[in-house]
């Protein structure tokens, strides 16, 4: 319903004519720190991430494990919040005006900042879409259609539950892409069946004209290319997020290792789609 | 903004109590805010609690069960001492406290394994806080034969060991919960966790009047009968309706239970005491979510929260584990904002009072969270008119609260 072309729509069509999926990854604003996060943005689109989706940090992270539930903890004892979050934006763009950005979280945060306020200010900031987990399309007034109306893509998730009668009303005012959540639970859990990703990636296609994009629990390059064959792009989030984890000091500080991991996984997950 | 259906906008002009609307919003409040994944589960619930209301065999079969194995009716006691003693209204008790496993959870428990077992789950899974829920859930579970598995904050488990034990030697999976500050919020994202793991064999059993649609509504029809009884009760031994009614509110299960079926007796007043800790005032020190919250979506529901300006959602304190929720079920958020129901806050301090005061008094031992409904009979009851008829939700026992009243009074056992 969106006529507006987004940055993810012109990324997506650059895409099809490279013929390789979109490597999409995940990291949580203001993880470890407001500095090192900012950092770190610029370092994935760098590596090769082709679209960026930016967690905005809650205190309830219902829907992930315990790799993001921590990044959001330290981002949010950083002092993260969402003035912050989407000035991290705003300075992504002062030198990137072409990497799309998808802010990724939870409704309370953006409930409370307002959501006219909200979608005002991302759209000025240079966000590009939405994922929100939990509004679903039976609240698609409050949120979603005012986004489209602003000219933000609104990505909602199909996951393993969702049938085909069901399907229908998630991809009703879906824009962007469609991602596909590969299993029952939460994000950084046990890794997919393939065959199975693939059967429901061929059956999401045959509904919608969107890309599809594949998440939760791609770990791995070798991974990632197995997961995205048929599908438009793979989705890394829990992999990053635990390098960084892994590479803090003892106070929890950024370390020479912190953003380098980052980069090197990202390279490399690149890589391993790039490949024929 | 929620648009409001017909159905809503008629209940306004004409009752409080046809709530909530096809959508699952009291007013604002309420709805289904919940990850895809579950969005399928939570309308087939739907499907399956409505043809189960509409099925005289359920109705029967609850029933049965409440008779027989809850010990329902549960007393409407006449607190003759404690109405001396506050020389105003006339206090009667609804003694919940003595039904099985102690406490009114059992009532909202027996409705949802029933109807867990029509949709033929095989695994229950459930939050608690005191753990009252922990062990009434625990309870059904053994009764029926079904795995079990509770999730409870670390905090809990160590102040609430009477009850741990008790889920233990019922059969249930304990798991503490070590994020947050392991409390009942914290277990109730865990329990979340577990079921978009394991949602196509699993049953959540919510334990109180939250959560997204249709638990609130479910919740607090399976707890509708405490109202319908107290109402029944008042007739036959005063032969009118009560004039007050008050019960302590986490969630709001056992206060919504009791106050929907006067929703529109207008003449009756109705009170909700909520956890007022160290003070309303005290940041992060209280778990009063309508006295010293704002509204938000949290665990499937718009509601009054506890949080920052940020949205980050606050832990909250309450001496009372059963009270310890920075939100509140959908339904209370609406009636406190069209003022159907007077919401007020009472301490830590004015709880643990009313508690012993109530115990010397009429000899019963009412739990933490019920005393902090009893610390507002204290105050109100003197105000009022001797031929006030006063009720009080007495929504537990205390035998789970000893350690904790025992450190704080100081008692050398």
């Amino acid at each position: 319903m969106t006529k507006h072309v987004t940055r993810i729509d012109a990324r997506f069509e650059a895409l099809k004519k490279e013929n390789r999926p979109a490597l999409i990854t995940f990291v949580t604003a203001g993880d470890p720190d407001p500095e090192t996060s900012a950092q770190i943005l610029s370092d994935l689109a760098k590596s090769g991430a082709d679209i960026i989706e930016l967690g905005m940090p809650f205190s309830d992270p219902m829907a992930d494990g315990p790799a993001i539930q921590a990044s959001s903890q330290r981002a949010l004892k950083a002092g993260q919040n969402m003035i912050k979050t989407l000035q991290m934006v705003r300075d992504f763009r002062a030198h990137d005006n072409t990497t799309p950005i998808v802010l990724m979280g939870y409704y309370n945060p953006i409930y409370v900042y307002g959501n006219e306020r909200f979608i005002k200010d991302a759209k000025a900031a240079g966000v590009d879409g939405l994922i929100v987990v939990d509004v679903p399309p039976e609240a698609d007034d409050e949120l979603c259609l005012p986004a489209l109306t602003a000219g933000l893509n609104f990505i909602r998730l199909a996951t393993p539950t969702t049938d085909k009668a069901r399907l229908a009303t998630v991809l009703k005012n879906t824009s962007g892409f469609v991602y596909y959540v590969s299993i029952t639970g939460i994000t950084g859990a046990a890794a997919p069946v393939v065959n199975d990703v693939h059967s429901q990636v061929k059956a999401i296609k045959a509904e919608t004209p969107l890309p599809v994009v594949v998440g939760f629990g791609v770990r791995s390059g070798e991974q990632a290319r197995a997961i995205s064959k048929g599908a438009d792009g793979v989705v890394v989030g829990s992999a990053i997020v635990s390098i960084i984890e892994k590479s803090l000091g003892a106070k929890g500080e950024a370390t020479e290792g912190t953003r380098k991991g980052v980069a090197e996984l990202v390279k490399e997950l690149s890589l391993a789609l790039s490949a024929d | 903004m929620a648009t409001k259906s017909k159905k809503t906008a008629e209940a306004a002009l004409n009752s409080y109590a046809t709530g909530p609307d096809d959508r699952g919003f009291f007013g604002i409040f309420g709805g289904r805010f919940v990850a895809e994944t579950l969005m399928p589960l939570i309308l087939e619930l739907e499907r399956a609690y409505e043809a189960a209301k509409a099925d005289p065999e359920f109705q029967r079969e609850l029933d049965f069960l409440n008779l027989h194995y809850a010990g329902r009716p549960s007393p409407l006691y006449h607190a003759e001492r404690m109405t001396a003693e506050l020389g105003g209204a006339k206090i009667y008790f609804k003694r919940e406290e003595l039904n099985h496993t102690g406490s009114h959870k059992i009532n909202n428990c027996l409705g949802q394994i029933l109807l867990a077992r029509r949709m033929g789950k095989k695994r229950i899974i459930a939050e608690t806080g005191a753990g009252q829920h922990g062990v009434a859930v625990a309870t059904v579970c053994a009764k029926y034969g079904m795995e079990c598995e509770v999730y409870m904050g670390a905090t809990d488990v160590e102040r609430q060991a009477p009850n741990v034990a008790r889920m233990a030697l019922l059969g249930a999976k304990l798991n503490p919960v070590k994020s947050g500050a392991g409390t009942l919020k914290d277990a109730m994202n865990e329990a979340l966790r577990d079921w978009v793991t394991n949602v196509r064999d699993t049953y959540y059993l919510i334990g109180t009047a939250a959560g997204p649609h249709p638990y609130p509504a479910m919740v607090r029809d399976f707890q509708a009968i405490i109202g319908h009884e107290t109402r029944k009760q008042m007739m036959e031994a005063e032969g009118r309706l009560p004039d007050t009614i008050i019960a302590c509110i986490g969630g709001g299960s056992n206060a919504i239970g009791i106050f929907h079926p006067f929703l529109d007796d207008k003449d009756v007043a109705i009170y909700g005491v909520e956890a007022g800790g160290h003070g309303i005032d005290v940041e992060n020190g209280h778990a009063a979510s309508m006295n010293g919250g704002s509204p938000g979506v949290l665990h499937g529901n718009r509601t009054y929260l506890l949080q920052d300006s940020d949205g980050q959602i606050l832990e909250g304190h309450s001496i009372s584990a059963g009270l310890d929720y920075p939100g509140v079920g959908p339904e209370h958020a609406w009636l406190k904002t069209i003022g159907r129901v007077t919401y007020v806050p009472a301490t830590d301090k004015e709880a643990l009072e009313a508690l012993q005061f109530c115990t010397r008094l009429e000899g019963i031992i009412p739990a933490l969270e019920s005393s902090h409904a009893l610390a507002l009979v204290k105050k109100l009851a003197p105000t009022l008119g001797k031929d006030n008829l006063l009720v009080v939700n007495i929504s537990g026992r205390g035998d789970k609260d000893l350690a904790t009243v025992v450190k704080h009074l100081g008692m050398k056992i």
